[in-house]
């Protein structure tokens, strides 16, 4: 099992471990109910070092990016971050990411650590065409410190100059020093920061955001959060076999021109008519929704939960769904032998800490 | 190590079992199984009706997953734990006590016998702990 830089930090701080794709993760250190408030209400730190982080550089890393990559890479400017899907020819979803700009034809992107050969593999085959290069910066240990007093922490933890930019730092915006690069970006609906540095400063800088207060979040409360934000999960909300257009995700596709690998299979499917879309679930009643459990409407129209679980900061159970694009809205859910009934609702169920439902 | 009580009964799929003064026995999930699953959220209480061993009677939920209760032994369900609908997670807090899951007469006091020791438990967690 593969370890981070800050697993022995993880065993000081009393973690559950646990199989995470291969790596040896807390999935909490006591509580993830506690982490999830933490997150909502003050502060929490996640490491993310698992997560692969790639370099793209190159006269044609733009052209490149503009190849794979459903969204618009020419939207970028200089320490700006875009999240985008990565499509196959039939556009289905490779992965979701990250990429920051960090000048001409100069490229960081963050993708999944779960789908790590299968993009890899990809970058590779298709980069074979351009003038640029991609090499994993598998070195680089990453800290997602989030929540509304996550900045206010790290002003306090990080050195001075640093702490300086980061008072200025817009959303989605990076401050790319040799050290210290840092995306005000993240994955739990709070305000915060992702952290990629060196493994020596990444066990320093751990070690002073613990004394700054921030509560040590595992990979559970991580779930909880991005679920009740709306957040895609790669391999449950969105996969190999499913596009853009009908998992929620049509925001993050250009539509200006159409020179993407997967572009033709959309601009084909818009023409034959989508069927699918997501939907955000809450169950009205006691129970849990979970991954797999089946919706009906009353009019017989289905879909699948793709994600689901009790959502800490609503006290009730929530979930991401793929369903009919016509499904009405007396709908049920089978929970082994029931049927209980779900109300639908428009993503994200919580928004700045407050819940939506 | 997690807390098995001396005076109590097992399985393997971790519920422990008190004999109760009246010869009814008292079911719940061991300390190890509730640290396992973590936070729990939904209990879904057995229905009062006459089982065999082994069946599926419930289901302790947490947040991170959902895992069956069973019968471990055959009997009638006279009792389940109500305050479980609304503070599911006395499982978390007081495992062995307040967070007791269901209650049944059973058929055969001999089967009790057959299950497993705090000694057999202990050992059959060891590698997990």
């Amino acid at each position: 099992m593969k370890n981070t830089c800050l697993h022995q930090a993880h065993i000081d701080a009393g973690a559950k471990m646990v199989d995470f794709g291969g790596w040896d993760m807390p999935i909490n250190y006591g509580s993830q109910i506690e982490e999830h408030h933490a997150v909502r209400k003050d502060k929490g730190m996640f490491d993310v070092s698992h997560m692969t982080i790639v370099d793209l550089i190159g006269n044609e890393a733009e052209k490149f990016l503009l190849k794979i990559l459903a969204n618009d890479a020419r939207k970028l400017s200089d320490g700006k971050a875009l999240y985008s899907t990565m499509l196959n020819e039939n556009g289905g979803i490779i992965d979701d990411l990250i990429v920051y700009k960090r000048g001409d034809n100069n490229y960081r992107i963050v993708v999944n650590a779960g789908t790590r050969e299968k993009d890899l593999a990809w970058f590779e085959k298709q980069i074979v065409d351009f003038d640029a290069e991609i090499s994993e910066r598998s070195k680089l240990a990453m800290i997602a410190v989030q929540g509304p007093n996550a900045i206010e922490a790290c002003l306090t933890a990080l050195p001075k100059d640093i702490a300086t930019q980061l008072s200025e730092l817009k959303r989605f915006a990076a401050i790319d020093s040799e050290n210290y690069f840092i995306g005000r970006t993240g994955y739990t609906g709070e305000d915060g920061v992702e952290i990629l540095i060196s493994e020596d400063n990444a066990v320093e800088l751990w070690g002073k955001l613990l004394k700054a207060q921030v509560q040590p979040c595992g990979l559970g409360a991580r779930d909880t959060l991005r679920l009740e934000s709306g957040m895609h999960l790669y391999g449950q909300d969105m996969n190999d076999d499913i596009t853009p257009l009908e998992c929620g995700l049509g925001w993050t596709v250009r539509k200006e021109d159409f020179d993407f690998i997967g572009s033709d299979a959309l601009t084909a499917l818009r023409a034959k008519g989508i069927t699918r879309k997501m939907t955000g679930v809450v169950l009205t009643e006691r129970g849990i929704l979970r991954h797999g459990q089946e919706l009906i409407d009353d009019s017989g129209l289905t879909g699948v939960v793709t994600s689901g679980s009790f959502s800490p900061t609503t006290e009730v159970a929530i979930a991401m769904a793929i369903v009919d694009k016509n499904m009405g809205e007396n709908v049920k859910v089978q929970i082994r032998k029931k049927q209980l009934p779900v109300k639908l609702m428009k993503l994200p169920f919580v928004r700045n800490g407050q819940s939506n439902i | 190590m997690s807390y098995v009580p001396d005076n109590l009964k097992y399985t393997e799929s971790h519920e422990w079992i008190e004999t109760l003064e009246n010869g009814n026995v008292r079911i719940g999930i061991t300390e190890h199984a509730q640290s396992a699953l973590g936070d729990i959220v939904f209990v879904e209480l057995p229905e009062e009706d006459s089982y065999a061993t082994g069946d599926e009677c419930g289901v302790v939920e947490s947040v991170k997953t959902a895992s069956d209760i069973y019968t471990p032994i055959a009997g009638t369900i006279v009792a389940a734990n109500q305050a479980l609908e609304d503070t599911p997670e006395l499982i978390n807090e007081s495992p062995y006590d307040d967070g007791w899951i269901f209650e049944m007469e059973v058929d055969n006091a001999d089967d009790i016998a057959d299950l497993m020791s705090a000694e057999e438990y202990r050992n059959s967690i060891a590698d997990e702990d």
